[in-house]
C-alpha cells in the first residue's frame, strides 16, 4: 500500500463536492443568502428592534424610514395594527425555516423508508405502495394540503403536517428508483452473499448511494413547503393571526394594498428571496452531485 | 401497443378507487358526529339527528357506506351542497368553464412564451441572454404567486389603473353566460366593448397562473433543446451547410418537444392548485375560490365531491400525456 502513496490520491467526496458546487455561481450567492437568513432565523428575538406582536397605536401604518412621514423608529414602516414590520418579517424568518425543516425532516424520513421497502419488497407490497403514493399525487398538492387542514382545524402544525404528506410520495418514487438500479449491481450481491442481512443491505449497502437525487429532492422540497405553508397561511388555513408568518401577514395586509404598498411589498419579497435562494441552491447541488449532469 | 395501453388504463382503475376512498374518507374523518358539525351553531332536534344520519346512510356499516357512494359517485351523483341545495355535480360543471378559461389562456401565456425563451437561452448558451433568461425564470419558479397577483393589482390596477381589480367582465354588460366561457359569450352577445372588457378582466388572472408553468416551460426546453443539440444528427446537418436557424427549428426543436409537452401536460395539477390562489384573489367564480369558499362555509359535501372531480381530472390528464408519449416514444412502450 505505501508504494502506491505517491500517486495523486482521489480528493475526498466533501471537497469534489465543492469543487463543482463552486463552479456555478448562483448557487454560492444562494449558499450566502441562506446562511445569512439561517442567521436571522437564529437569532431574531436578539436582533428584532421590537417585540413583534407589540401595537404601537399612535403609529398606525406609517411608511418606511425612506418615505415622507417614515422613522428610523420603524426602519420597513408599521402595518394597519401599529406594529413593527421590520420585526415581523424578522421573527417570521423563524417560523418559515421551522416549516422548512420539520416538513422536509418528516417528508424525507417518511419517504425514504418507504422508497427503500418498496424497492426491496415483494412485486405485490412495492404495487400496493407506488399505487398508494399515486393515489396521493392525483391530487393537487395545495388542495389536498388546504382539504387536510381542513380536517385537521387551522394551525401552523397541522399546515406542516399536511404539507408533509402531500410531499413524501415525490422521495418514495425517488429513492424506490434509486434502489431498483443499485439492487443489481454487484457489489449488492456480493454484500448479500457475504451474509449481509436485508437492514444492513437496506440503509447501510444501498441507501447511501441513492442519496445524491434525495439529497436534491430535500432542497427542491424546503422551498416547496415554505411556498405553500406562506400560502396556506394566506387562505387562513395555516399559521393564524397574530403569529408573524409571512404568508398570514399577506393576508392580514390584502385590504390596505391601495393604500400602504409596504405592508405587501415587504412579505412577499422576504418569501421570494428565500425560496430563491433555496432553489439556487438547489440547482447547484443537483449539477454537483450528479454525475451524468455535471459536466454537460 | 394495445398491452401498453391496456396496462395503463388497468393502473387507472385502482388509483380511482383509492381517490374515492379518501374523498369518502374526509368527512368521515371529521373530528365528532358530521350531522352535528354540518348543522354548526344552529342545533337540531334528536329527531332531525336520526333522520339526517339515515337520510347521509350514517347509521350503516362503512363497507356499505363506501360502496354506496362509489355507487353514487359513477352515476354522477355526488350529493347535494348544504348551502345551495344544488346537486355538486351540477354546481361544479357550471364553474368550470371559468376555470378552464383561464387555465386555457394562462397555458398559452406559458407555451408562447416559455418555448421562444428556451430556445432562445439554448442557443445563446452561456451568454448574456441565456444567463437573463434563465435567472428570470428561476424567480418566476420561486414566486409566491398569491404576492405575484398583489404586486400586479398594485401596479396595474392601483397605479395604472389599466385593469380590473377582480370579477370576470364589467357589470354594465349583461347577457346570457350560456357557455361559461366569456370570452365567447361576450363575442356571441355582439354588445360593443363587451369582448375588450372580458380580456381586460382575464390579463392579470391569466399573467398570475401562467408564471410557473412559464418557468418551467422555459427551463425545460433549454435544457431539452441543450441536449438535442449535442446529438449527432445535428452535427451532421451542420455538416451539410444547413442554416442555423433551420437547424434550430427544422431538427432540434421538434425533438426536444417531447418532455416539453410532457412537462405542459403534467403542469395541470400545478394549474388547478394555482387556481385556488388565483381565483380567491381575483373573485373569479371558479372551481378554485368555490373550493375554497366551500372549506369556509363548511360545505362538507362539495368540498368532498370537488376534490374527488379535480383529482380524476387530473387522472384522466395524466393518462392522456402517459399514452400520448406512448405513441411518441416508441421506447417507452416496452418498458
Amino acid at each position: 500500500m505505501t508504494e502506491m502513496s505517491n500517486t495523486p490520491s482521489r480528493p475526498s467526496a466533501l471537497r469534489e463536492f465543492w469543487y463543482y458546487f463552486r463552479e456555478n455561481r448562483g448557487a454560492v450567492i444562494g449558499l450566502w443568502v441562506f446562511g445569512a437568513f439561517l442567521i436571522v432565523a437564529a437569532l431574531a428575538p436578539y436582533i428584532a428592534p421590537h417585540d413583534p406582536t407589540m401595537q404601537y397605536r399612535g403609529n398606525i401604518l406609517q411608511p418606511p424610514v425612506w418615505q415622507e412621514g417614515g422613522s428610523w423608529q420603524f426602519p420597513l414602516g408599521t402595518d394597519p395594527l401599529g406594529r413593527d414590520m421590520l420585526s415581523r418579517l424578522i421573527v417570521g424568518a423563524r417560523f418559515s425555516f421551522f416549516v422548512g425543516i420539520v416538513v422536509v425532516s418528516i417528508a424525507s424520513a417518511g419517504g425514504i423508508i418507504i422508497g427503500l421497502l418498496a424497492g426491496f419488497a415483494p412485486q405485490w407490497l412495492d404495487t400496493i405502495i407506488m399505487r398508494l403514493m399515486d393515489i396521493i399525487l392525483a391530487f393537487p398538492s395545495l388542495l389536498l394540503a388546504l382539504v387536510l387542514v381542513a380536517v385537521l382545524g387551522p394551525s401552523l402544525t397541522n399546515a406542516m403536517i399536511a404539507i408533509a404528506i402531500v410531499l413524501q410520495p415525490h422521495y418514495v418514487r425517488l429513492t424506490r428508483a434509486s434502489v431498483m438500479s443499485e439492487r443489481q449491481k454487484d457489489y449488492v450481491t456480493s454484500a448479500r452473499v457475504a451474509g449481509a442481512g436485508l437492514m444492513r443491505l437496506m440503509f447501510i449497502t444501498v441507501l447511501p448511494n441513492c442519496l445524491a437525487p434525495i439529497i436534491v429532492q430535500a432542497a427542491l422540497s424546503f422551498s416547496t413547503a415554505i411556498l405553500d405553508a406562506a400560502a396556506l397561511g394566506f387562505l387562513g388555513m395555516g399559521a393564524q393571526p397574530p403569529t408573524p408568518e409571512w404568508g398570514t401577514m399577506l393576508a392580514e395586509a390584502r385590504e390596505f394594498i391601495l393604500r400602504a404598498w409596504w405592508v405587501v411589498t415587504f412579505p412577499g419579497v422576504a418569501i421570494l428571496i428565500t425560496v430563491l435562494a433555496i432553489n439556487l441552491m438547489g440547482d447547484g447541488l443537483r449539477d454537483a452531485l450528479d454525475p451524468k449532469l455535471k459536466r454537460s | 401497443m394495445l398491452k401498453y395501453f391496456a396496462s395503463r388504463l388497468l393502473t387507472f382503475i385502482p388509483t380511482f378507487i383509492g381517490v374515492t376512498l379518501i374523498s369518502f374518507a374526509f368527512i368521515r374523518l371529521l373530528p365528532g358526529d358530521p350531522i352535528i358539525v354540518m348543522a354548526g351553531e344552529r342545533g337540531m332536534s334528536p329527531e332531525r339527528h336520526a333522520e339526517l344520519t339515515a337520510q347521509y346512510g350514517f347509521d350503516q356499516p362503512m363497507y356499505v357506506q363506501f360502496w354506496n357512494y362509489l355507487t353514487g359517485v359513477v352515476q354522477g351523483d355526488l350529493g347535494n351542497s348544504f348551502v345551495t341545495k344544488r346537486p355538486v355535480w351540477d354546481e361544479f360543471f357550471a364553474l368550470f368553464p371559468a376555470t378552464l378559461e383561464l387555465s386555457l389562456c394562462a397555458m398559452i401565456f406559458a407555451v408562447a412564451l416559455g418555448l421562444p425563451a428556451g430556445v432562445i437561452a439554448a442557443v445563446n448558451r452561456g451568454k448574456f441572454f441565456d444567463r437573463a433568461l434563465m435567472s428570470t425564470a428561476l424567480i418566476g419558479y420561486s414566486m409566491p404567486i398569491f404576492w405575484w397577483a398583489l404586486l400586479l393589482i398594485i401596479v396595474f390596477s392601483g397605479i395604472l389603473q389599466w385593469t380590473p381589480v377582480s370579477g370576470r367582465i364589467d357589470l354594465v354588460y349583461y347577457f346570457p353566460n350560456a357557455s361559461g366561457f366569456m370570452i365567447y359569450d361576450a363575442i356571441m352577445s355582439g354588445q360593443s366593448g363587451a369582448l375588450w372588457s372580458a380580456i381586460r378582466h382575464l390579463i392579470l388572472p391569466t399573467i398570475v397562473l401562467g408564471t410557473i408553468p412559464l418557468a418551467v416551460i422555459a427551463r425545460q426546453t433549454r435544457s431539452a433543446m441543450l441536449e438535442v443539440l449535442g446529438e449527432d444528427y445535428i452535427r451532421t446537418a451542420r455538416a451539410k451547410g444547413m442554416s442555423p436557424s433551420r437547424i434550430n427549428a427544422v431538427h432540434a426543436l421538434r425533438n426536444a418537444l417531447i418532455p416539453v409537452i410532457t412537462v405542459i401536460g403534467l403542469s395541470v395539477g400545478t394549474l388547478l392548485a394555482g387556481a385556488i390562489l388565483t381565483e380567491t384573489i381575483f373573485s373569479w367564480p371558479g372551481i378554485g375560490k368555490w373550493m375554497v369558499d366551500s372549506i369556509f362555509r363548511r360545505d362538507y359535501p362539495v368540498v368532498q365531491g370537488g376534490l374527488l372531480l379535480i383529482a380524476v381530472m387530473v387522472m384522466i390528464v395524466n393518462l392522456t400525456v402517459d399514452v400520448l408519449y406512448g405513441i411518441i416514444n416508441p421506447k417507452i412502450r416496452k418498458r
